[in-house]
């Protein structure tokens, strides 16, 4: 019957919309991970002698490490060896588009579809994007704008190769190759990625913007994303992150690392949603992810806002070190596992200079056999002085099947820090629902009403443009999580 | 307008209802009063729809339609308004964003346009007069933080806001002091039309002083046991409940 077959249809579209593929021709590399195919994504992206070095020290010091068993996560072991390494959209011998005209018109669509319209003339109201498909940077926009105020804005790729001064001096200076299982991977196959440098006192006239698409089958995704911003700068930057639906699981091992200079401000803030596999938890996206910033300046202010909704597992914790005196770190979360979602998320406040402040506020939301576990760190340093930290740690459970995890560490060496922490947990009552319903409001719109309320503190520091666009991701990942 | 059959109905095996017969045309007001476990508010939940009850016989007809066949959010959008006996606490949920879209809801069924935000603080400016409500309520959670007084007052607002044919009053006095209490009967007797009709529960005769009932009638064990005009209700204050029983074992 077509119209039952219609129906199932709209209804498996509704629960992931963004997971169709797209069939483009790729260069991709076999699977399978040791020094030559280090040697050949360097040498595809003609590197430098000094980063192609970088790359394998990475690499060999991987090979000593194991995966981190600590999270609180389940899943079947990785075949690192079964990955591919690299996966570019056009073929083999053609160069790299030098335009966005150049660009094969079906990644164009792709992107349309997304709802991330590349061209310029179709462009989204003051947001410049890089579009990131699959390993390599598909294209930037709005370069001539912005370069018009000094601001750099273009793939790792070009930054290589045009700015190699500023990559070699504060690649790696965040998250060392030798940081953790994930990063040293990423370090030492990472594809691409976004790099930004905002000169000395510039306020970045446009909202700057990555996005991220896997779309090839067995392939991994490590791109590498820098953030420069020099004295009294400041930039907001925002990820948006989706991939097809397929059974097989997909790894995901991104490094952001962002530097604040002395008065500078970086905003920024994620919206993740991944495929996330279905609700047996066969297939998703696997986000292991290293993000972390520095406010090495005085008086410098580091904001994480993230919205997870998507991916299989979720293993994150952006991290603020708050070097500069007077320096601010914030995070913002939404964290949603529904389905057989597992997210293991936090951060990390390190705090160095004196008088740092920094706050979190940490919402975790289960649905259906979901599991969410807040991970947290506040480290106070010998020498900062009237250090404070505020955390605020909330879980809202809808359903009996699923849970929420908190796992709060606090270390205090100086006696002046003021550290507080505070956590509920609630569940989305049948008398909370049966109210609505009683005032004539369906229960689905309920959920979405309690759930984004739950959210409002975190969705209010997304940039305007993204906060609806995160509200109405949220109603669509939550649909069907009751009844 | 609303012919309830027979009516039974209970919780996990237990009967709480145990046949109830009323009739109740527009343009009426009907009171219940009955002693603690009586099964006042079950017939309040059950009326508006509640999961977790069991109905095992009866029928309750409502402007000609099985009641008991819709959902609870049919129910209003049909017209029908339970006021809580424990208005439920939202946390996070701002109350003038809730009673928008409950107002929404309700206009998109009879297929009026939506009203914007505008539109609907002006209407909500002129009801909340009537409950002597503190605007800045209006900014909060739903009912979080709200005084026992001040629920009961929201409710009869969102009662105001709905324009209901038919309302269920659950215990809304209780809690209440004598001034909120004349508030909340003053709100509800406004709202009080020939076309549109109220059954006001409750366990003290008090309420009944500001909200005059054409009928009241007495429910014990799940049955109701005695009707009467008005003046049946200060019998009751008078002799208690004990006589009723009484008569009935006899």
């Amino acid at each position: 019957m077509s119209s039952e077959s219609e129906v199932i249809d709209q209804f498996v579209e509704q629960e992931y919309k963004w997971g169709f593929y797209t069939d483009v021709e790729t260069d991709t590399l076999p699977p399978g991970l040791n020094e030559d195919v280090i040697r050949h994504i360097s040498a595809k992206k003609e590197e430098p002698e000094w980063l192609l070095d970088w790359r394998l020290k990475a690499f060999r010091h991987w090979q000593t490490m194991e995966e981190p068993r600590w999270p609180h996560v389940q899943y079947e072991p990785i075949d690192y060896q079964g990955i591919s390494y690299y996966s570019a959209p056009g073929a083999k011998d053609k160069d790299r588009p030098k335009s966005l005209d150049e660009v094969d018109p079906k990644l164009l669509e792709t992107y349309d579809k997304l709802g991330v319209p590349l061209h310029e003339r179709e462009r989204l109201a003051g947001v410049a994007v890089d579009a990131v498909f699959d390993s390599v940077s598909v294209g930037t926009t709005h370069q001539e704008e912005l370069a018009k105020h000094g601001v750099i804005f273009c793939s790792f790729s070009e930054a290589v190769r045009d700015h190699p001064e500023l990559i070699k001096k504060y690649l790696g200076t965040v998250v060392p190759y030798t940081d953790n299982f994930f990063a040293t991977l990423n370090s030492a196959v990472f594809s691409d990625g976004s790099f930004v440098y905002i000169p000395k006192g510039v306020r970045c006239p446009l909202e700057l913007s990555t996005y991220f698409r896997i779309n090839a089958a067995e392939t991994g995704q490590f791109e590498r994303t820098l953030i420069v911003a020099d004295e009294g700068s400041h930039v907001s930057y925002l990820e948006g992150c989706t991939a097809p639906m397929r059974d097989e699981n997909q790894l995901h091992a991104a490094v952001v690392e962002l530097v604040a200079l002395g008065d500078a401000e970086i905003k920024y803030s994620t919206v993740q949603n991944w495929y996330p596999g279905d609700e047996d938890g066969n297939g998703g996206i696997y986000n292991f992810v290293t993000k972390r910033g520095i406010c090495k300046g005085d008086r410098s202010k580091i904001c994480w806002t993230q919205v997870e909704t998507g991916s299989a597992i979720t293993w994150k914790y952006p991290s603020v070190i708050l070097r500069g005196d007077d320096s601010v770190g914030e995070f913002y979360s939404v964290a949603l596992a529904n389905l057989a979602q597992q997210a293991d998320t936090g951060t990390k406040m390190i705090h160095l200079g004196k008088n740092t402040c920094s706050t979190i506020i940490s919402k975790g939301i289960s649905a259906g056999k979901g599991q969410n576990s807040y991970r947290g760190l506040v480290q106070v340093g010998k020498n900062a002085t009237d250090a404070r930290n505020f955390t605020q740690c909330d879980s809202l459970l809808i359903g009996s099947r699923c849970g929420a995890h908190t796992f709060p560490y606090i270390e205090v060496k100086n006696p002046s820090a003021k550290v507080e922490h505070e956590a509920t947990t609630s569940k989305i009552g049948e008398d909370q629902i049966f109210y609505c319903n009683a005032r004539g409001i369906e229960t689905q719109d309920a959920v979405n009403m309690i759930v984004n309320g739950f959210c409002k503190e975190v969705f209010s520091e997304l940039p305007m443009e993204f906060a609806m666009e995160a509200q109405a991701l949220m109603d669509v990942s939550l649909e069907g999580s009751v009844g | 307008m609303l012919e309830i059959k027979n009516l039974q109905a209970g919780v996990e095996g237990k009967a709480i209802l145990k046949g109830i017969d009323l009739s109740i045309n527009a343009g009426e007001v009907h009171a219940i009063m009955g002693p603690n476990g009586s099964g006042k508010s079950t017939l309040a939940q059950v009326l508006a729809g509640r999961e977790g009850y069991e109905i095992t016989d009866g029928s309750v007809r409502y402007n000609g339609e099985d009641l008991l066949d819709l959902g609870p959010e049919e129910r209003v959008r049909e017209g029908f308004f339970l006021a809580f006996q424990y208005p439920v606490e939202i946390p996070g949920v701002n109350t003038t964003y809730f009673l928008r879209a409950a107002v929404n809801a309700l206009r998109e069924h009879r297929g009026e346009a939506e009203l914007s935000a505008v539109e609907f603080l002006k209407l909500m400016r002129e009801k909340i007069q009537l409950l002597e409500l503190d605007e800045s309520l209006l900014k909060r959670s739903v009912n979080e933080g709200f005084s026992g007084g001040e629920k009961k007052r929201a409710e009869i607002l969102q009662m105001a806001l709905l324009d209901p044919k038919f309302a269920v009053l659950d215990e809304t006095d209780s809690g209440l002091d004598i001034d909120a209490l004349k508030v909340v009967a003053g709100g509800v007797n406004h709202l009080k039309r020939a076309d549109n009709a109220q059954l006001v529960i409750t366990h003290y005769q008090r309420l009944l002083d500001y909200i005059v009932p054409d009928h009241v009638h007495v429910l014990v064990d799940g049955r109701i046991v005695k009707s009467g005009p008005k003046e049946l209700a200060l019998e009751l204050e008078e002799r208690g409940y004990d006589w009723i029983i009484e008569e009935q074992s006899a």
